[in-house]
Order: C-alpha cells, then sequence, then structure tokens
C-alpha cells in the first residue's frame, strides 16, 4: 500500500510519516462510528494435524483410497495418456510443419517430441503418495503447530470435481506448497493432482523422480519460440484435461513470491486449460483458487536474502539434506483456503465470442486474439484477488506492519494499542484475520513476538526490529546494512501480506492528497495515475480502476472519513482537521512521489554496490528500496509508462 | 390434405361454383376419397348434393386449432391411465402404449392428476375485428376471388407451430390475425392479387400448410395495413408429367402427402419426405429450403428442383428453359429458395420424379455409446454409403422411443424381447444408460438394397454396432411423425417443450450435442425449473463435411408463472450455445422472425446487405411483409 511508498519516502526526505497521519484519521472516525465492521462470510478451519497426532501415520499412509472422480472420465493410464498425446490431430499437424519448416524428416521430429514427452510427462503412482502421506505426516507434525483446512471448501471441490475438470490454482509462497495440496487432497480422497512444475526440480536426483512419480509434471523455464515443445506441452495439459484424467494444479504467478505480495499472473497456462472450453471440447472448467498462507514461512531469510541479490541456492538433492535444520524450528500454523470453484464458462460469458474458433480445424494452434488475450489476463486477476482475500493473516501480519513504520521502535504497551486498532481498521477493510478469541491483545502480541524473536530485539519494554542471529564480532559497514536488510525484508514479507487490503484505500487517500480540488473526477485521474505507476508492484486487474476507485471510496465512506458527493469527495467533519492539514501537504507529497520514482530510477541503474556505499553512509535508511523485487517493477512500471527507454548498447 | 379442396368452396362466403371451380374439384377429391374412409361417407353423396356440405365444412373440423394435426388423432390417458392414441390414420392409432405413462412421470416428474387442459374452444369475441381495406376486397371480389373475414378462418392463418403460438391458442390468447383470408386457385389468380395489393397498399403474407416453427406466419405486430393472408391451398394440381426428363410441374400449394401420393398412383415419386410432409406445402418447402429424411437419394429441395415460378411486387421472375444446370450468373433460384415468403409467392414448380422404388426396407443398430454412433455415421458419410435415411437416436431418446411401444400380443413376442434385452445388455454388455440406436431405411431394387446393407452393418460392426431389427428402426421414424402430437399431450400435463435443429461440421458433433444438451438443463436450472428437463439429440442427416442434429427439449413447468418466457430463454441460451460451438443457425426449419437477431452474424453484414437490397429491388413497397428473415 501507500504505507510501502511513502513511508520509503518520507524517512528519506521529509522524515514525517504521512501515512500515520492517515491512520491517526481513520482512527479518530473509527471511534466515531456505529458502523459494522465489514465481514466477510468464510468458512472456519479444520485442524488435519489433530487427526495426525492421534493415529498412526503409516495406517494413515496405507488406508483406501477411493477418491470421487470426475463423472466423464475416461479412464487411462499414463503411458496411453502419451500415445494419446502424440498420436493428437493437433502435435500431428505441428510434427509435419515443423518437419517441413526444418527440413528434417517427420520421424525424426515424431522422435523428438516423444523425447519432450518422456522429459516432461508424470507417472503418478499410488505407492509413491503413500511414501509421501508418511513422510510428510511425521515432517508436519514437526514444522507447524497445526494445518488448518477449510472442509466446506473441500466439500465443494468434491462436487465440482465430479460436474467438469477442475484446474487448482494455489498461491506460491513456498516449496511446501505443492506437496501440502498433494498431501490434502489424499488425505480428502479426492483426486490427486497432476502439477506443473519447473524444470530445476528434475535435477535433483532421485527427489526429481520422487516428484514425477507423486504427480508432478515439468516444463522447462523458457520455450518461447520452440513449436514443438509448446505443442507436445499443450496437448499433454488439454489431454489430461479433457477426459478429466485428474485435476491440473499450477501457480498463476509461475514461481515463489519472495515478498509474499502476490505477483502478476501469467496467462499462458491460463490459457491452456481455458482452450478446450473455448473450442467448445469441454462444456465448462472448475478454476479453484487456493489461498495457502504461513504464519512463518520455511524459507523467510533465504528468500530476503535472494531479494537483495544472493542467488538462488540450486535445487538439489544435498541442498535439501543439508536444509533437515528448518525441522528443528517452529513455523506456527499453516492455512489452507480453498476458494469457490470459478466456472470459465461463467467466466467468459459475453466477453469471449466463441465463434471465432469455427472456421478454423481445431487441431490448427491459433494465438490468442486481442479481446482473449485481455481476457485472460483479466481472470488471472481476478483468480488472484480471490487468491488473496482468502489469506489468513495472523496478528503477527499487523505488528510487522507497525514495527516496520516505526524503525525506532514501539513500546510493548504502545504496540499492543495499535496492533488492536490496526486490527479493527483490518477487519473493516475485510481482512481475514485469525485473532484468537477470548485472549487480551498484549497476550496476542507476545505470542507472536515469541515466534518471529529471531527478528526482533527486545529490551526494557521496548521492540525494535533488529539483527539477533548474528554474531556481534566487527562487521564492515557493508555487511552490518546487509543483515540489517534481511531482518527488514523479512519482516516486509509479512506486512506485505496485508497490503491488498489497504491498498485502494491507500492509493484514494494519496490520491486526495495530491488532487488540486476535491472534484471526483480530478481525484480519480489521481487515482487513475496511482494505479497505473504501481500496476507491477500490485494486483490491479487493467481494466478495473472505476471498480477500484468506487470500492475505495465505500470503505473509506464507511469508516466516515469520507464523503462522497455527486462530483466532489470531500473528508467528511469528524476528520476535517486532518484533511486540512493533508491537502496543506498535498502538492509537496506528489512531487515528492515523483522524486522518489527518479530515486529509485537512478537505483536501478546503479550497481548494488553503489546503493551500499550510500546506505552505509547513513543518507538513506530505506532498506526496502535494495530489494531486487522492487527495482525490477520500478523498472518495469518506467518502461510502461515511457518514462525510460531501453537502449542496446 | 384430402379435404383441401372442400374447404376452399366452403370458405368462400359467396360460393359461385362456376365452371373453373367444378374442374378443379377433379383432380383432388378422388385421392381424398380413396384416402380416408371416414372421410368419404361424407362425400360420397353426388357432387351436386354435396355443395351444400362442403359449404358447412371448415379446415378446423378435420384439424384441430389450437394443437398439432387431425382432431381425430390424438394422444390421452384413458380411465386406466394407460395411454393411447385416438383415430386410424397411424400405424399406432388405437392402440394401447402401455409404457409411456411411466417414462412420462419418471422423465418430467409429472403426474396426471396434475391436468392443464386447453381452452375448449376459440373465443370469437377475442378475434380483433377485421381492419378491411374495403376498395381492394372489392377488387379481389370483382375479380371472382374467394375471400373470408371469419374469424375462424383468420385464427387458423395466424400461427405456425411454435411452442408460444400454441401455447397462447390453448389459453385462448389470440393475437393479432390476418384481415382477410384470399384463396388464388392457380398462377394468373395470384398475379391478379399481387397486382392489387400493390394498388392498395396491403400486406401479403402467403400460406401453404401452416407448419412453419419459426414465427414466420406470425402478423408483425408494427404492421398498420390491413394484412391478407393468401392461402395457397387451392393451388394443388399437378399441372404435366414429363415422363422423358422425368420432371412434374406441380402447383406450389400442393400438400406434400398429396402430391407424393398422386405421383405414386403414376408409378413416380418425388422422394422429397420431411417430417411434416403431412401437411407442408411445395411451396413452402422452397420457401424455406426444406430437407427431406431421404436426401441421401433424392437430395433436398434444392436439389429437387428444376424450375421455379414466383410472383414478386415487380413481376413474375422464373428461368426461360428446363435445363438442368445453368452458368448463368448467380442462381435465381436461390434468391427464392428459402425467402421465406418475404419476395413474393411461388406459384408453380418443376421438380425431378423418380420411378417408385421397387424395395424398402427398414433396419437399425445398437451401438454401446453415443460416439461410437456418431464415429460410424462419419464412417458411413466417408465412404458415401449412406441408405436413404440414417438417424442416430442418443440414450434418451431410445428410451423416449422405447415408451412408445405397443401393448404386445403374444406372450412370445414378449419373451422375444426379453431375450433380446438380455443378449444386449447382459450378454453384449452394453449399458442401458449409454447405449443408443441407429435407423436406418434402405430403398431401391432388392438386390442392390440388400448387398448395401450388408456393407452398413459391417462398417457398424467395426464400431461395436449390433444390428437390432427391422422394427426398432421403423419406430424411429414413427417418432417424428407423432412427436408434434405428443407434445399437445405433454401440454395437458404441465409439460411444454419443443424441437430445433442444426448443422454442423463431422469434428464438432459430439461436443456441439453434448454442450447444447448440457446448457439446456443447467438453464433450466438456473431458471427455477423444479425437474430437469428432457434434453435430448439425434443425428439426422449425413453430409460429406458434416451432419444435420435435431434436439428435443421438454421440461415440466408446474410452479413456474411465466412458463413460455422460460422456455424462450432456454431455447435463446441453446442456439447461442449451437453458434458457439460451430454450428449453423439452421439447417432446414429457417429464420422466420425467430432467429433473425442471429442473421448478421451468421451471413455477414455484406451478405445481410445483399439480400436486403434484393428485398428493396423486388418489393419496394414491403407488400411481402411479413418481417421474415431480414
Amino acid at each position: 500500500m501507500l504505507q510501502f511508498y511513502s513511508w520509503v519516502l518520507c524517512n528519506c526526505e521529509c522524515n514525517c510519516n504521512v501515512l500515520q497521519l492517515k491512520n491517526k484519521s481513520l482512527f479518530s472516525s473509527y471511534n466515531g462510528s456505529s458502523l459494522h465492521p465489514m465481514l466477510k462470510k468464510r468458512d472456519d478451519f479444520e485442524d488435519i494435524l489433530e487427526e495426525r497426532r492421534r493415529s498412526s501415520d503409516l495406517r494413515y499412509a496405507l488406508r483406501c483410497y477411493t477418491p470421487t472422480l470426475y463423472r466423464g472420465l475416461v479412464p487411462c493410464k499414463a503411458s496411453m495418456l502419451k500415445s494419446i498425446v502424440l498420436q493428437s490431430d493437433h502435435l500431428q499437424y505441428v510434427i509435419k510443419q515443423v518437419s517441413s519448416e526444418s527440413g528434417e524428416s517427420t520421424e525424426g521430429v515424431s522422435e523428438e517430441a516423444s523425447l519432450i514427452l518422456d522429459e516432461m510427462a508424470h507417472c503418478l503412482q499410488l505407492s509413491t503418495i503413500r511414501f509421501f502421506a508418511f513422510t510428510l505426516s511425521k515432517a508436519f507434525k514437526r514444522l507447524f503447530r497445526s494445518v488448518c483446512v477449510n472442509e466446506e471448501g473441500i466439500q465443494r471441490l468434491q462436487q465440482a470435481v465430479q460436474e467438469h475438470p477442475v484446474v487448482l490454482l494455489p498461491s506460491h509462497r513456498s516449496y511446501m506448497d505443492f506437496l501440502m495440496m498433494s498431501y490434502l487432497l489424499y488425505t480428502y480422497d479426492l483426486p490427486l493432482p497432476v502439477i506443473a512444475a519447473g524444470m530445476d526440480f528434475m535435477s535433483m536426483k532421485f527427489v526429481g523422480e520422487m516428484l514425477r512419480m507423486s504427480g508432478a509434471f515439468f516444463i522447462r523455464r523458457s520455450f518461447g519460440g520452440d513449436k514443438l515443445y509448446w505443442a507436445v506441452f499443450s496437448e499433454y495439459v488439454k489431454t489430461m484435461l479433457r477426459n478429466g484424467y485428474a485435476p491440473i494444479e499450477f501457480f498463476l504467478e509461475g514461481t515463489r513470491s519472495r515478498t509474499c505480495k502476490s505477483l502478476t499472473p501469467k496467462t499462458g497456462l491460463l490459457n491452456i486449460v481455458m482452450e478446450p472450453f473455448f473450442k467448445g471440447e469441454l462444456f465448462d472448467v472448475n478454476l479453484v483458487p487456493v489461498s495457502i498462507s504461513y504464519e512463518r514461512i520455511l524459507e523467510e531469510s533465504l528468500y530476503a536474502r535472494e531479494l537483495l541479490g544472493i542467488p538462488k541456492p540450486k535445487e538439489s538433492t544435498s541442498g535439501l539434506l543439508k536444509a533437515r535444520r528448518v525441522l528443528s524450528e517452529d513455523y506456527g500454523s499453516m492455512y489452507v483456503y480453498f476458494g469457490h470453484p470459478v466456472s470459465v464458462r461463467s467466466l467468459a460469458e459475453g466477453k469471449i465470442n466463441r465463434s471465432q474458433y469455427n472456421l478454423l480445424p481445431r487441431y490448427i494452434p491459433q494465438k490468442p486474439s486481442a479481446d482473449t488475450h485481455e481476457f485472460l489476463s483479466d481472470a488471472a486477476f481476478r483468480l488472484v484477488r480471490i487468491q488473496e482475500e482468502n489469506m489468513v493473516l495472523k496478528p503477527w501480519v499487523l505488528i510487522a506492519t507497525l514495527l516496520l513504520q516505526n524503525p525506532d521502535g514501539l513500546d510493548l504497551s504502545s504496540l499492543a494499542e495499535q496492533t488492536d486498532w490496526l486490527r479493527h481498521l483490518a477487519l473493516a477493510f475485510g481482512a481475514f484475520l485469525d485473532w484468537p478469541d477470548h485472549e487480551a491483545c498484549s497476550e496476542v502480541v507476545s505470542c507472536s513476538l515469541a515466534l518471529h524473536r529471531h527478528l526482533l530485539s527486545v529490551s526494557a519494554g521496548h521492540v525494535q526490529l533488529s539483527v539477533t542471529d548474528v554474531p556481534q564480532v566487527e562487521t564492515t559497514p557493508e555487511e552490518a546494512v546487509f543483515h540489517q536488510a534481511v531482518v527488514v525484508l523479512s519482516c516486509a514479507s509479512y506486512r506485505n501480506q496485508i497490503l491488498h487490503v489497504f491498498l485502494r484505500p491507500a492509493l484514494l487517500a494519496m490520491a486526495m492528497q495530491s488532487a488540486n480540488s476535491n472534484r471526483k473526477d480530478d481525484v480519480y485521474n489521481g487515482f487513475n495515475f496511482l494505479r497505473k505507476v504501481f500496476s507491477n508492484e500490485f494486483i490491479l486487474c487493467p481494466g478495473d480502476s472505476v471498480q477500484d476507485f468506487e470500492e475505495a471510496c465505500y470503505l473509506l465512506m464507511k469508516r466516515g472519513v469520507l464523503q462522497v458527493l455527486e462530483h466532489e469527495i470531500v473528508m467528511s467533519a469528524s476528520g476535517h482537521s486532518t484533511l486540512a492539514f493533508l491537502s496543506g501537504r498535498g502538492v509537496a507529497v506528489f512531487s515528492d512521489h515523483k522524486r522518489l520514482i527518479l530515486l529509485r530510477f537512478e537505483m536501478s541503474i546503479f550497481c548494488f554496490l553503489c546503493a551500499f556505499v550510500i546506505m552505509a553512509s547513513g543518507r538513506l535508511k530505506c532498506y526496502e528500496a535494495l530489494s531486487s523485487d522492487l527495482q525490477k517493477n520500478a523498472l518495469a512500471a518506467f518502461l510502461r509508462l515511457k518514462a525510460v527507454r531501453k537502449v542496446k548498447v | 390434405l384430402p379435404l383441401s379442396l372442400s374447404l376452399s368452396l366452403s370458405l368462400s362466403p359467396s360460393p359461385s361454383p362456376s365452371l373453373s371451380l367444378s374442374l378443379s374439384l377433379s383432380p383432388s377429391l378422388s385421392p381424398s376419397l380413396s384416402l380416408s374412409l371416414s372421410l368419404s361417407l361424407s362425400l360420397s353423396p353426388p357432387l351436386s348434393l354435396s355443395l351444400s356440405l362442403f359449404l358447412s365444412l371448415s379446415l378446423q373440423e378435420i384439424m384441430k386449432w389450437n394443437g398439432w394435426g387431425y382432431s381425430d388423432s390424438r394422444f390421452l390417458f384413458n380411465k386406466k391411465g394407460q395411454a393411447e392414441f385416438t383415430g386410424k390414420r397411424y400405424r399406432l392409432s388405437g392402440l394401447i402404449l402401455p409404457s409411456l405413462k411411466d417414462w412420462f412421470e419418471g422423465t418430467f416428474g409429472a403426474n396426471l392428476q396434475h391436468r392443464s387442459p386447453a381452452t375448449p374452444s376459440l373465443n370469437l369475441s377475442a378475434v380483433a375485428p377485421p381492419h378491411l381495406n374495403q376498395p381492394f376486397v372489392e377488387d379481389l371480389k370483382a375479380a371472382g376471388l374467394s375471400v373470408s373475414h371469419d374469424p375462424e378462418d383468420r385464427v387458423f392463418r395466424a400461427h405456425g407451430h411454435c411452442l408460444h403460438e400454441v401455447f397462447a391458442l390453448r389459453e385462448g390468447r389470440i393475437g393479432r390475425v390476418p384481415d382477410v383470408v384470399v384463396w388464388p386457385s392457380c398462377h394468373n389468380d395470384v398475379e391478379k392479387i399481387v397486382e392489387l395489393a400493390c394498388k392498395h397498399n396491403v400486406c401479403l403474407i402467403p400460406y401453404g400448410g401452416g407448419t412453419s416453427v419459426s414465427s414466420a406466419l406470425e402478423c408483425p405486430r408494427e404492421e398498420t395495413r390491413s394484412i391478407v393472408s393468401l392461402d395457397t391451398s387451392q393451388m394443388n394440381r399437378i399441372l404435366w408429367i414429363d415422363e422423358k426428363n422425368l420432371t412434374a410441374h406441380v402447383e406450389a400449394g400442393i400438400i406434400g402427402q398429396d402430391l407424393e401420393r398422386q405421383l405414386n398412383e403414376r408409378g413416380y415419386c418425388t422422394g422429397h419426405e420431411p417430417d411434416s410432409m403431412e401437411f407442408s406445402s411445395l411451396g413452402g418447402w422452397v420457401a424455406t429450403r426444406a430437407s427431406g429424411m431421404k436426401k441421401n437419394i433424392y437430395g433436398n429441395i434444392e436439389d429437387l428442383v428444376v424450375h421455379i415460378k414466383m410472383v414478386t411486387p415487380r413481376g413474375v421472375i422464373e428461368k426461360s428453359c428446363l435445363g438442368p444446370r445453368m452458368s448463368t450468373g448467380p442462381d435465381i433460384h436461390h434468391f427464392i429458395l428459402g425467402s421465406e415468403g418475404t419476395l413474393g409467392v411461388v406459384t408453380e414448380v418443376t421438380l425431378k420424379i423418380r420411378p417408385v422404388p421397387e424395395y424398402q426396407k427398414y433396419g437399425s443398430v445398437v451401438f454401446p455409446n453415443f460416439q461410437q454412433g456418431v464415429a460410424c455415421l462419419r464412417e458411413v458419410a466417408r465412404q458415401r454409403c449412406a441408405p436413404a435415411s440414417i438417424r442416430l437416436m442418443d440414450n434418451e431418446q431410445f428410451q423416449f422411443g422405447h415408451a412408445l411401444k405397443p401393448q404386445v400380443s403374444s406372450i412370445f413376442t414378449s419373451f422375444l424381447d426379453g431375450l433380446k434385452k438380455f443378449y444386449i445388455t447382459k450378454f453384449k454388455g452394453f449399458d442401458p444408460h449409454h447405449l443408443c440406436v441407429a435407423t436406418l431405411l434402405f430403398e431401391g431394387d432388392r438386390g442392390k438394397v440388400l448387398q448395401h446393407e450388408k456393407q452398413v452393418y459391417d462398417i457398424a460392426a467395426k464400431f461395436g454396432g449390433l444390428a437390432a431389427g427391422e422394427d426398432n428402426g421403423q419406430r424411429g421414424y414413427m417418432l417424428t411423425f407423432v412427436i408434434a402430437y405428443l407434445r399437445d399431450l405433454g401440454m395437458d400435463y404441465y409439460v411444454i417443450g419443443e424441437s430445433f435443429e442444426t448443422s454442423v461440421p463431422w469434428d464438432r458433433v459430439l461436443d456441439l450435442c453434448r454442450n447444447v444438451k448440457e446448457r439446456i438443463v443447467r438453464e433450466c436450472k438456473e431458471r427455477g425449473v423444479q425437474f430437469p428437463p428432457l434434453s435430448t439429440c439425434r443425428v439426422t442427416q449425413t453430409y460429406d463435411a458434416g451432419a444435420c442434429v435435431y434436439f428435443y427439449f421438454a421440461f415440466n413447468y408446474r410452479g413456474l408463472s411465466d412458463p413460455v418466457h422460460i422456455y424462450e430463454q432456454v431455447e435463446h441460451a441453446a442456439r447461442e450455445e449451437i453458434l458457439a460451438n460451430g454450428g449453423s443457425l439452421s439447417h432446414h426449419h429457417g429464420v422466420g422472425k425467430l432467429r433473425k437477431e442471429w442473421m448478421k452474424a451468421s451471413v455477414s453484414g455484406v451478405g445481410l446487405g445483399m439480400l436486403k437490397s434484393v428485398k428493396e429491388y423486388v418489393d419496394p413497397q414491403n407488400i411481402f411483409g411479413n418481417g421474415n428473415l431480414l
């Protein structure tokens, strides 16, 4: 949210926290308003580990597994699947095409296709699944206090699986995600998914094959121009989908989000799973967004380091064994929320003209048309937003937010007070907050602090983000900055989990500050500009600016902060003093923002060392600006807004 | 329609049995006598005497005014709760159908206690008084034409057989109806009428057999002029038969079964047998691009016509010779075929005829599932060895057909039936809820038919098909003739339904069938229909590049306040689904007013513009203002 930027901005420029002011305005109005907090209806959770702790894991792994299946299922074996794919009209067509273009014989190209398929294909085996069921039970029990699942979601999934082919779309924060998904589906007697996984796993000896046998199929990270590869891959996925072989599982975000913010979704695979519907081969496809949230992420500090430019450790079996260390730590609870199935048919209603596929034989690959593209991206954004909305937020997320805003730390008592206030605000904005019932706020806060103690220093009732687990030997200033940055970025990854809740109201507040008048369209234009600037950073559907604007107005209005008149938006009487102050600063803030943009721009040009020097010299206290993710997004945004140009050197 | 002639007499308010009239009596009277015994009794008195009798006869006495077909033929549930079919006209007439009740109640969730009877008779006061163009009517009478503005005559010609049309009649609701009915008896009469219509600026709506299912006969609401229904039923003579070239020249008002019967008497046939052939007319076939069941041998209507004469406001359009094919620019016949009464009245048609086939044989094949059946039909089409007719019913329709099995007379037959069933389901392992049936009709000389039959059964065997006997085949074809009667039965018990069709490339047949059927089920559910609907299809025609698919859709409307509206919404959605799955707007029912909204998307803006400019030139005053198609 604005928090993020304005806070960065204020720290380095004017030492004034705009957001806090805004928050206070919200706070004051909260007390005066009698509105009920907006409560979205969400299902209850059930802890599946409870049962695991009580009964035998072995018996569990060997139990009778009879999943509910798709009613139109044409049963077939993994090997059979391969020959269906290789014989398909689509693949045969592309093979002939490739062969005539390259001059290679069709047999040669077919052979190549067959090799690609061998490399890619999964070979799901129940025995492997049982092995995983056993070992993962052991591991999960050590790692997590509880693994919570919404059972109503499972029931909906059970229904959906029978009706139409299903695509599972989990969020991706950790390697744990897909192991957990398969584990859960096994637990609930649902058909095991086949999972699109990156090729990196395959290079892991033994483990790669294990994953393959538990239903993973492997795709190369990039195969842009390779027609044959694309044909084999898409036909493989479509064949499984068409005959209802198994639910397809893939990650819309394409990769694990290192920042815990949802990533801009990719549409390639989404297009593949929707095409059978577009072309009439399936009546419908059910997309099931799944939100997986962790109280503490296993890869927490790994991510922060990666963001600071230390390359991701290559996936290897030995690396995995070394990582055993994680088993000894406490990662709190984990939540898996199965969202309502989204029917592709109803998504596409009125948006996709399916008769555009009438004039070409369906096996001839067709690039998606402009409106299909738009639809795909729109759908992808929507699905990611559903994922975001169903992410469970723990109290720590609120605390992290507050601690990041107060780099000098807070007293425990005021931290508890502000956390409580933020909690009400978040709830009012529809956050899915898991707050323990009947517990004093200070209790909850100290619990959270305990779980994340490695990121904090607590002394004499004063809490501050700091490095604790690094020995305090002499370090160079660069190292000190680095360690501090790791802590800040780790903490930011928690704060980022709640950004989606505040994003729209924050953009509106910012737009109001910077707008020249109260006129609705002025504010809207500012809002829209900000949306454009930040669209690489956050999940903002390209076509939804009016909707987002209205949503933001509604939320702030409900909190009594704003009054939306026909042509004007005004701060309400209760927040009038704040309004005067904010609007007075509006111009400055806006130009500051531009300066920030410039600053970030420079930083993305200069190499890391440069930034380190600046940091170390203490001129800039904004550790988050060191995140490669932020830099990447900023650069992409500038390119998009045509503020910079790519020049080949 | 045996009584077409007598009707014309009875309908004219000032009967003047002129010479021309009595002449026109002879060709059509004798066949009608030979056809139907019950009618021949009333017709048997000498002609001079019977003239007064004719006067009292009206169309409504042998045809239902608010339902399908003959008044004497209808389905009903008797006091024992058994279904029976009344009358004597059909193979099924007078028979008890013991399993229909269970099927009906089970499929629709209907109940014989819950009745929704129709208004018994037409309430004449509900019919608006005619808006007459007096000078036009007087000129017609002066020209010696039969004219009527009797409410019953007008109501009868104000509708086709769309569900909403029949439903409204059953409820006694009458919308806009034609103001005048006129009966030309020959081409010259039509020329005269069209000329007068232009002169007095009235709207003409040609009426043939009245079997339209596209709202084509509905009077446009926005029409302010006097609307005249031009009933072609009196133009029903075969004018000549040319045995050297195997052609016949026929007036366009002739009804299908009359044409076929009269030609049969001379040893010929056209072979054009649309499912509506009992009631539909030759002119109607031309105007809607009709398709016949046996098109595999004889072709569709566009393949059958050699020459067409049509009267338009600009004058008469026709070709100058009877050459079998011409390269003279775009074929002008194709402006006429499918013009749906928007350009003029087809008055005379020269058709190809064929000698009556020596031998006919029905047949049927059972497939384990619909996919296999479609694959078999595709293979038959690929080898271009389709019999005169080949149709594939899905499982639901197979069960429907089964429910129409009459009571078996002997224990032996029922034992045999049981044995057959056992063989197919238990021995061959066909799932009774998946198996489907193809019905076949072979025609030609005996030797070739038997050879052909073997070829087709051999192909079927490759797709897991088992020959299932002639009887099943014949019953399949019977279903198409009685289906419209069955709809009337359904409407007596809160069940409404209709059929619609499309044509689609082979590779999309299965997907289209599945998706459309499922769409229907889903739409019904979403709109609050309490019971799952009957949603079934069959592949009725095979072509080199695709097939024609026919859907039946019906549901129980108890608890719905506006069932017809819901029906229309579902049908609309089903049509959208068809178009989205690569199906055509229509294979043979035509566009009418029901499917007009999709015309532009179907034929492109330019295509539609072309058709409009033809209309503009031919009929600038919009005399043929039925508002169809464009």
